[in-house]
């Protein structure tokens, strides 16, 4: 009976050998898989197994942790003045997960980061407990206070970046949420956080304005096409006369592109037309430039490509197929142009900075929990959408506007201040309310410290340009003054 | 034992050496080894070393002792290896067990569902002692293996009787495989296997000529005759009929494997194991055509992450996780989070916590420490000198073998979850009593087979020529 004795010891060690493979393949080669699966409830429990750290602005945490009495998680996220913030931390929720910066630097805060690996050693020994590192923002802690109450109840957006090295240094929506309603685990935060969903509360408070709704940017978009005249040498002198009947008929079209309002447009020069946002004229140069060139320099400015802040921000769009009356239409912010608060900001900004446009960015840089920096964030520019000689020409033309022009009411005594104002209709045949725009810089000696955006969703009826200047300027004149202040403070 | 100098005979008397005191140095760190890893457990739990460290190591060290003495005493040629594996095994189920008592996370689970969560460690403990007490009683009063051989189809009813039982009784978690009495309860599974392993030792080695010798040749294989065919026929009926009624994939399994091995070893005829492997599958697919519970487990091992969405049992997926989780080291014990999986992490998918605390190298480990036992019951088999001897010890190891496969290989997503338990490291009275005896007989098999063989009685007659007066 040996030999089939023999072979069921075979058997049998094939068997266990099956075991062992099996054993090596899921600890071995798919452990990191599973190790990090989405349902892998580990992943939490270490999220909140200690003290998180902190997302700070101007030296101060907008975060914190507070201990709980749960089985899973020990810690529970906190925040000051969540609802102001949202849009920059995102949440950090024990039930929900994380987004935004609490997900993107969620290694770093809770300290499991390779970069941390040392300091982890070190408490290991010395046996102090695992702790998170910080995120340090580039905001500007008076700059969003401006924003959000400058916001108040009306439904909108504020983006404020420092044109020079691109730090944000504003990032506001409303309405907002505070994620420490749902930053724990039990029935109440389920609850919060269920009633924030967009098919429960139609307002959709989670929705981030600032970087992931693109709006039609209306008359705010006449200076991306005045940058592309100028750029493109269409017309180098903005005080002489442009070739720009009055009506002016869409191409291929019967219809008249109509002003608002009785403005004298006809023959305009560029710094009167963008002073009284000449459809007619703005109008019919993105028709003389034609798609190429109009698509081309909103590029530069940023259009159709995501932006890495390092939260995503959607991109804004310059359609790349229409036909021609599109492209004339597009080129005063209407038709399927479209373009997030950010990205206006961004094109406030190239101008204001003598045609740089830096790359945005809103983590300045990653501290340990020892406060030793890991990672800093070097200024990096992105392109540059028009020469430093069209910039300044351009520059001259926006500080018109606020001198005399549409937005007046974002004028600072003493500061010099560009802007441009913008109202976009939108729904068919223009039912719904116009979203009021408005984007600015606020310059000194050194070069301009602020660029911001403004767009309200239409809470007014009110028509025309005048709704950007009206609604929208004083929340950006009101930004750039915090920034100022904090400027002078320095 | 006298001297064997003096002897002629050709069958040396002086055999191989016993070995005992190397069982006893290995039982040392058997015993060791758990207490340690208590330590470790408590400290990692609560910063402070556990209260019933005292009791407990020395509770593990006199099970040991004691089955050491006896094992000395009784059988004092036995296989060295296998009580020492054994205890180590069962001592760190106890630790693993007493690690998963802990568990706040259990405790809550327990009270959401309206239950009282009872710590199982000093059951399981109890249920040990019980084991090792067995284990005692079958090598003092089982003189010689062979005498089991009188009981051939005493056991066949027996195990009849044991396997049909649960049906009667309701099911728990999905499965009738338990006899409950009030609030004690017994799995027949496990007991039935070790008596059913004696009846077909019994039943083989009488048979065993009729079925490998008269057959007829049929495409290059052996056919067996219709009447000997009879009995595979009966157990591969009576396994699927656990299939259907008692929904347990795992025992119908063993038993259709333990019988297909044990045939193939005494008819040492390849045409049984086709059959065997024929009507298995027939069976199996038969079966899974019908019967949800087989289908729901053999869906969840195709996919064990559906559960998620589905929202079907997600056990197999967070033992997958708690896998991946621990790694090539593990997380160290305590500080693993295996308890996710639920209210089986005890008993079932207790390997799981193995392999999320003690990571891939304690795993790797603990799976050889099983191979090994069941190495030394092959090299029982080979070394048994009576055909009785040699099939029971095959047909044990192969129970043990295909148990540990059958629950290791669900539990890693290798095969589908079949609803057995590890040996010795598993939360369950009935498997941690019926394998102490399992490991009780092979030793005394072992004992057996490597005992010398008695010094012949001297012959009065050695000397002289026997003269025939007249």
């Amino acid at each position: 009976m040996n030999k089939p004795l023999r072979r069921i010891a075979i058997f049998c060690g094939l068997l266990v050998f099956a075991l062992l493979l099996r054993d090596n393949w899921i600890q071995y080669v798919q452990a990191d898989e599973l190790k990090n699966h989405e349902k892998n409830r580990r992943v939490l429990i270490a999220r909140y197994g200690q003290p998180r750290g902190n997302i700070i602005v101007d030296g101060q945490p907008i975060t914190g942790s507070v201990e709980t009495n749960g089985t899973d998680f020990k810690y529970k996220r906190t925040y000051k003045n969540g609802p102001m913030w949202a849009p920059v931390t995102g949440f950090a929720s024990q039930a929900f997960d994380a987004n935004q910066i609490e997900k993107l630097e969620d290694q770093i805060l809770t300290g499991n980061d390779d970069r941390l690996f040392f300091n982890r050693t070190i408490d290991m020994i010395t046996g102090k407990k695992q702790k998170g590192g910080d995120v340090i923002t580039t905001l500007n802690g008076k700059a969003q206070k401006a924003a959000f109450e400058g916001l108040g109840d009306k439904k909108g957006a504020v983006a404020a970046l420092d044109p020079r090295t691109g730090k944000i240094l504003a990032l506001a929506s409303t309405p907002s949420y505070d994620p420490s309603k749902f930053a724990g685990a039990s029935k109440k935060d389920s609850d919060a956080y269920n009633a924030l969903k967009p098919d429960v509360d139609k307002d959709d408070p989670m929705l981030n304005r600032a970087l992931r709704q693109t709006y039609p940017p209306g008359s705010t978009f006449k200076v991306v096409t005045a940058a592309a005249a100028l750029e493109n040498g269409k017309y180098t002198d903005i005080d002489g006369p442009t070739d720009s009947p009055d009506p002016w008929k869409l191409p291929l079209s019967t219809q008249p592109l109509p002003n608002e309002g009785d403005i004298p447009c006809k023959n305009a020069s560029l710094r009167q037309a963008l002073r009284y946002s000449c459809n007619t004229v703005f109008g019919k140069l993105g028709d003389d430039l034609g798609k190429d060139k109009m698509l081309k320099e909103a590029e530069k400015f940023g259009f159709n490509e995501e932006v890495f802040t390092p939260v995503r921000a959607d991109a804004s769009v310059y359609p790349e197929k229409m036909d021609q009356p599109g492209n004339a239409m597009s080129a005063i912010g209407q038709f399927d142009n479209r373009a997030t608060p950010l990205q206006m900001a961004m094109v406030a900004a190239a101008v204001a900075n003598d045609g740089k446009l830096m790359k945005p960015y809103m983590v300045d840089s990653l501290r340990a929990p020892n406060l030793n920096t890991i990672e800093q964030t070097d200024p990096e520019e992105m392109s540059q959408p028009l020469s430093s000689e069209n910039a300044q020409k351009l520059q001259s033309m926006m500080e018109t506007v606020v001198k005399e022009g549409t937005g007046t009411s974002a004028q600072i005594p003493g500061v010099t201040v560009g802007g441009k104002t913008g109202t976009a209709q939108h729904g068919v045949a223009n039912s719904k309310n116009p979203y009021a725009w408005f984007i600015s810089y606020a310059k000194g000696d050194d070069g301009s410290p602020v660029a911001v955006a403004v767009v309200i969703e239409g809470s007014d009826t009110l028509r025309g340009d005048i709704a950007g200047g009206k609604l929208a300027a004083p929340i950006a004149k009101s930004v750039m003054q915090a920034v100022l202040e904090t400027q002078s403070d320095k | 034992m006298s001297s064997s100098t003096t002897n002629t005979t050709t069958i040396s008397t002086a055999g191989p050496p016993s070995r005992r005191n190397t069982e006893l140095a290995m039982l040392v760190f058997a015993v060791i080894i758990p207490v340690f890893a208590y330590a470790n457990a408590g400290l990692a739990l609560s910063d402070e070393m556990p209260s019933g460290m005292l009791s407990y190591g020395i509770g593990l060290g006199l099970l040991a002792g004691v089955g050491h003495l006896v094992v000395r005493k009784f059988a004092p040629y036995a296989d060295p290896l296998m009580l020492p594996i054994a205890t180590l095994l069962n001592g760190l189920g106890l630790v693993l067990i007493w690690r998963l008592d802990q568990s706040k996370r259990l405790a809550q689970k327990a009270e959401n569902a309206g239950q009282v969560f009872a710590a199982s460690a000093p059951n399981q403990l109890i249920y040990s002692a019980l084991g090792v007490a067995l284990f005692v009683g079958v090598l003092i009063l089982l003189k010689d293996h062979r005498l089991l051989q009188r009981y051939t189809y005493i056991s066949m009813v027996v195990a009849l009787i044991l396997l049909i039982l649960p049906v009667f009784f309701p099911p728990r978690f999905g499965a009738r495989i338990w006899i409950t009495l009030g609030s004690f309860s017994i799995q027949p599974g496990e007991f039935a296997k070790i008596i059913i392993a004696v009846f077909f030792s019994g039943y083989l080695m009488v048979k065993r000529d009729a079925l490998a010798l008269a057959s007829r040749r049929f495409m290059g294989l052996y056919l067996p005759r219709g009447r000997d065919l009879g009995p595979i026929l009966v157990v591969w009926g009576m396994s699927i009929l656990i299939l259907v009624f008692e929904t347990d994939l795992g025992t119908s399994l063993l038993f259709f494997g333990l019988f297909v091995v044990m045939l193939y070893v005494a008819t040492e005829r390849t045409s049984w194991i086709v059959f065997g492997l024929l009507m298995s599958a027939v069976g199996a697919v038969g079966v899974a055509t019908f019967e949800p519970h087989v289908q729901q487990r053999v869906d969840a091992w195709l996919d064990p992450f559906a559960a998620f969405k589905t929202g079907g049992s997600d056990q197999i997926a967070q033992a997958m996780m708690a896998f991946g989780s621990g790694g090539v080291f593990g997380t160290g014990l305590g500080q693993g989070n295996s308890d996710l999986i639920g209210f089986a992490a005890n008993s079932d998918f207790i390997l799981a916590t193995v392999g999320e605390e003690l990571g891939l190298a304690g795993t790797m480990a603990i799976l050889l420490l099983y191979g090994l036992i069941v190495e030394r019951g092959v090299r029982t088999a080979l070394a048994a000198r009576d055909p009785f001897g040699k099939l029971l010890a095959i047909g044990l190891s192969a129970a043990f073998a295909i148990q540990v496969f059958v629950v290791a290989g669900g539990v890693m997503g290798l095969i589908p979850l079949t609803g057995m338990t590890m040996p010795f490291i598993a939360q369950g009275g009935s498997s941690v009593i019926a394998n102490w005896a399992l490991v009780a007989i092979l030793i005394k098999v072992s004992d057996t087979a490597r005992r010398p063989a008695p010094t012949p009685a001297p012959t009065t007659d050695a000397e002289m020529t026997q003269v025939v007066r007249p």
